[in-house]
């Protein structure tokens, strides 16, 4: 395996899988169902002192 | 008997120290044992007077609160490692105006610049991040910190580094790695304070009584995860003798020069970065008492930014003799981390959204927001500074240093003063701060300085550039070197009255948190007309 | 639902977190850092560089110590006004002993990655001595100490020893003769055939104006005045060394 082989997968397959992957995170975070769960978590600091 | 392991484990050491002192192989490192061995010294004796030899059960602490003791400590040392850092570096600024005023060889430019900048990141930036980070772990996880007396091993064994760092610049004990100075035995020592810090941190963590880990504690973990990384790797090297000073790094040129800028950048990213947002992201709510704007934001804006940060150090090295394809790879992760830092900027400012009438009336959140403003100024700047052609630019130039100066001062020193000023009254018990008026003094002192800084760095920056390139019609070299030195006298001498106005700040905060622990309260009128008193509702 | 309730597994769990961001960050360095070491292309083929000389070592271990790298870079770029103003851009075989590297981030003073042969020895003494007598511009502090400040030789071939270990060609002959080495080098009295034979090119004779003497400054001109003189670039062949 050299060098340009792994050139070309980064900035194919490899550029593909983590753009995917961001996009797919992303959508994760900021689906309707974790709603609750952010709200909740952002009133943590807010409880306690 | 109180502290006796410490009293034992110091006593110890001491006499260590006293052996490497007489056996050390050179007479840098001899004189830097005996430096150790007078600071432990010291430590033993003030430990002796303060001991106690009634039973364990006379000792009155609360172990089901929160233990702040360290904290307040902790504020302590960060005010004083802050005004020592600010005021080394008016000293160098002036240095550079003044030529005259390098006293060799311990206060020549090349060993005051290191102290400079150590002392202000890792000794008044770490104090602040340590001291924060145990703060709000505890709060935001319901639990006292893990540990016990580990905790008092992280803060003590941090300021002897600290001690130990800056002593060894102005003997000349320096590894003359950027932002990675001290030398092998120096770097052992912060390595094993490091682990003991993580292990308090994630202790805490695991035994909270909060179902979530708030998205603060994400961000000091992983600077510290990232941190003890980056400083292993980083400094790792062979010295030439076991009680010698002198180390070579194990890597050598070109590769070497990838490793020092992946731990620099990234001491940015991660030290001056990641943990401060945690701050940003726990003291900004509390201060102004609503949630953050939107916490999903933050968990993107939290994995970006790390994702993103690891990458971004080939764009120190540009043209150089780094490969190519590294520094393009480097300049480009650098641009895309542009949108996750606004992202951060935008969450933070938009968390005031309903409470905007605050920055008017409550000093503390004003200070915030210029922080986070600063950080939205400078990772804009950031990037564009990356990319090659500016870079071909601004590189080796004041440019960097006003870049630098704009994150560092706005971002980093204005969020931590914000914070030092919101846990001092509640670590000390005290209903408010001394004197809120004295808040807004400093913020127009600190404010003005930066802004007189980094113009004045930018200006001089791009003057200097342009003068290295500058032809005439025959195809010569317009300048030589010594004329653009001249041509940045002037710059040089704004800039350091620009350091000093932001030293005058710190020094009133100082007074300002020194009266509130002593408990005084100044009798002022209320800021923004008849808005109730400034105090954060509970 | 199953998948949307694994969001809150990261979110609750300390040693998973800790797990995630450190894979996050390592990946990032392995992929940038990593090949440096093996690719064949990082370093080009030349001519002419060696290991330093002990003296020229001790001297570079006194740039070290003093923080030079803070105003004085040790990088050539590319463009037509370094080259003209300091010489053939820096390429990265130059740096290939050097432990650490000292290329810098600032010119507050010029880049010195060739300012060997530039300037005579006295030069470079009188203007570490009294910077402003020579230069009136220069900003720099004096570095007087150096020439009243005798040059530590004793066991100066574990320095050797520890650069060995960590790949520089160093070997036992030079390690051997570390000591001799340092001082006949700056001997203008001695049979320098040794040294010279180790260490092609090197720079001979007494070099802070005071023969009777081993000085710090010795050690800190010869490492100066060797600077950027060792790659042979007659033979260098510029569009195979493109990376």
């Amino acid at each position: 395996m050299n060098y340009h082989v792994m050139r070309e997968f980064a900035d194919s397959w490899g550029l593909l899988f983590m753009a995917i992957f961001f996009v797919g995170a992303a959508a994760f975070a900021f689906r309707p169902g974790s709603r609750k769960h952010a709200d909740e978590a952002a009133r943590v600091p807010l409880k306690d002192d | 008997m109180r502290h006796d392991t410490a009293i034992a484990g110091l006593g110890s050491a001491t006499f260590l120290a006293l052996l490497a002192a007489a056996f050390g192989q050179d007479e840098l490192f001899r004189s830097h044992m005996w430096v150790l061995f007078f600071v432990l010294l010291g430590a033993v004796i003030v430990l002796l007077r303060n001991t106690s030899f009634s039973p364990a059960s006379a000792q009155s602490e609360d172990r089901s609160s929160y233990m702040d003791k360290p904290i307040r400590y902790g504020s302590i040392a960060t005010m004083f490692w802050g005004v020592v850092g600010l005021l080394v570096g008016v000293v160098v600024a002036l240095q550079l105006a003044y030529p005259d005023l390098n006293v060799e060889p311990w206060f020549n430019f090349g060993r005051m610049r290191p102290l400079h900048t150590s002392a202000v990141i890792f000794a008044f930036g770490g104090n602040a991040l340590i001291a924060t980070s145990f703060y709000v772990v505890q709060r935001t996880s319901r639990a006292r910190l893990f540990g016990g007396d580990l905790v008092w091993f992280v803060f003590w064994g941090y300021q002897l580094f600290i001690v130990m760092a800056a002593t060894g610049y102005l003997l000349g004990i320096t590894q003359s790695r950027e932002y990675a100075e001290p030398e092998w035995y120096v770097d052992l020592w912060l390595t094993i304070v490091w682990v003991a810090y993580l292990i308090v941190f994630l202790g805490t963590i695991l035994k909270r009584k909060e179902p979530h880990i708030y998205v603060a504690n994400w961000f000091y973990l992983s600077f510290i995860v990232t941190i003890a990384m980056l400083h292993v790797v980083n400094n790792l090297a062979i010295p030439v003798s076991l009680l010698g000073s002198k180390s070579y790094s194990a890597f050598a040129g070109v590769q070497d020069a990838l490793t020092q800028w992946w731990y620099g950048h990234n001491a940015v990213g991660f030290f001056l970065t990641a943990g401060f947002l945690g701050m940003m992201y726990y003291f900004i709510p509390k201060q102004v008492n609503r949630p953050v704007y939107s916490y999903r934001l933050s968990i993107i804006h939290f994995w970006a930014l790390i994702f993103l940060y690891i990458w971004a150090g080939p764009h120190h090295l540009h043209y150089t003799a780094l490969p190519d394809w590294a520094q393009t790879l480097g300049m480009v992760f650098s641009i895309m981390l542009w949108m996750p830092s606004w992202g951060g900027m935008i969450n933070g400012l938009m968390t005031l959204s309903g409470a905007w009438d605050k920055i008017r009336t409550d000093p503390i959140v004003r200070m915030m927001v210029m922080a986070v403003a600063f950080y939205g100024m400078s990772t804009f700047e950031g990037p564009m500074m990356s990319i090659k052609a500016v870079n071909s630019l601004s590189h080796y130039t004041d440019w960097t240093i006003g870049h630098v100066h704009s994150g560092a001062l706005g971002w980093v020193g204005m969020i931590s003063f914000g914070a030092i000023y919101f846990m001092v009254p509640k670590l000390w018990n005290r209903e408010r701060l001394y004197s809120l008026r004295l808040v807004i003094w400093h913020f127009w002192l600190a404010t003005l300085g930066i802004v007189v800084y980094a113009a004045v760095m930018w200006v001089s920056g791009i003057m200097q550039g342009l003068m290295w390139r500058e032809y005439d019609e025959q195809g010569f070299l317009v300048y030589s070197f010594a004329e653009t030195v001249a041509a940045t006298h002037p710059y040089y001498v704004m800039r350091a009255a620009g350091g000093a106005l932001y030293l005058a700040g710190a020094l009133v905060m100082a007074f300002n948190v020194a009266m509130t622990i002593l408990g005084y309260q100044r009798e002022e009128k209320s800021i923004g007309g008849d808005a109730p008193a400034l105090q954060p509702a509970q | 639902m199953a998948l949307m309730d694994k969001h809150a597994i990261l979110e609750k769990n300390a040693t998973l977190l800790l797990a995630g961001s450190f894979l996050v960050v390592t990946i990032g360095g392995i992929v940038e850092i990593a090949p440096l070491f093996y690719l064949e292309n990082t370093i080009e083929k030349v001519e002419g560089m060696r290991p330093y000389s002990p003296l020229e070592l001790a001297g570079r271990n006194i740039y070290v110590r003093e923080g030079c790298y803070v105003c004085h870079s040790q990088m050539i770029r590319p463009f037509r006004d370094e080259v003209e103003r300091y010489g053939h851009y820096s390429l990265a075989a130059e740096s290939m002993y050097d432990h650490p590297f000292q290329w810098g981030s600032k010119r507050t003073g010029p880049d010195l990655a060739r300012i060997g042969d530039r300037y005579s020895n006295d030069w470079h003494v009188q203007h570490l001595i009294e910077p402003r007598s020579v230069v009136p511009e220069s900003i720099m502090p004096s570095y007087a100490f150096l020439r009243d400040t005798p040059l530590a030789v004793k066991n100066f071939s574990t320095h050797l020893v520890a650069n060995a270990r960590l790949g520089v060609p160093y070997d036992e002959n030079m390690i051997e003769n570390a000591e001799k080495d340092l001082k006949q080098q700056a001997d203008p009295n001695a049979d320098t055939s040794g040294v010279e034979e180790r260490y092609p090119k090197v720079k001979l004779g007494d070099f802070d104006g005071n023969p009777q003497a081993l000085t710090e400054m010795d050690a800190l001109v010869a490492y100066l005045q060797m600077l950027g003189t060792l790659v042979n670039f007659s033979t260098y062949d510029e569009a195979a060394g493109y990376r």
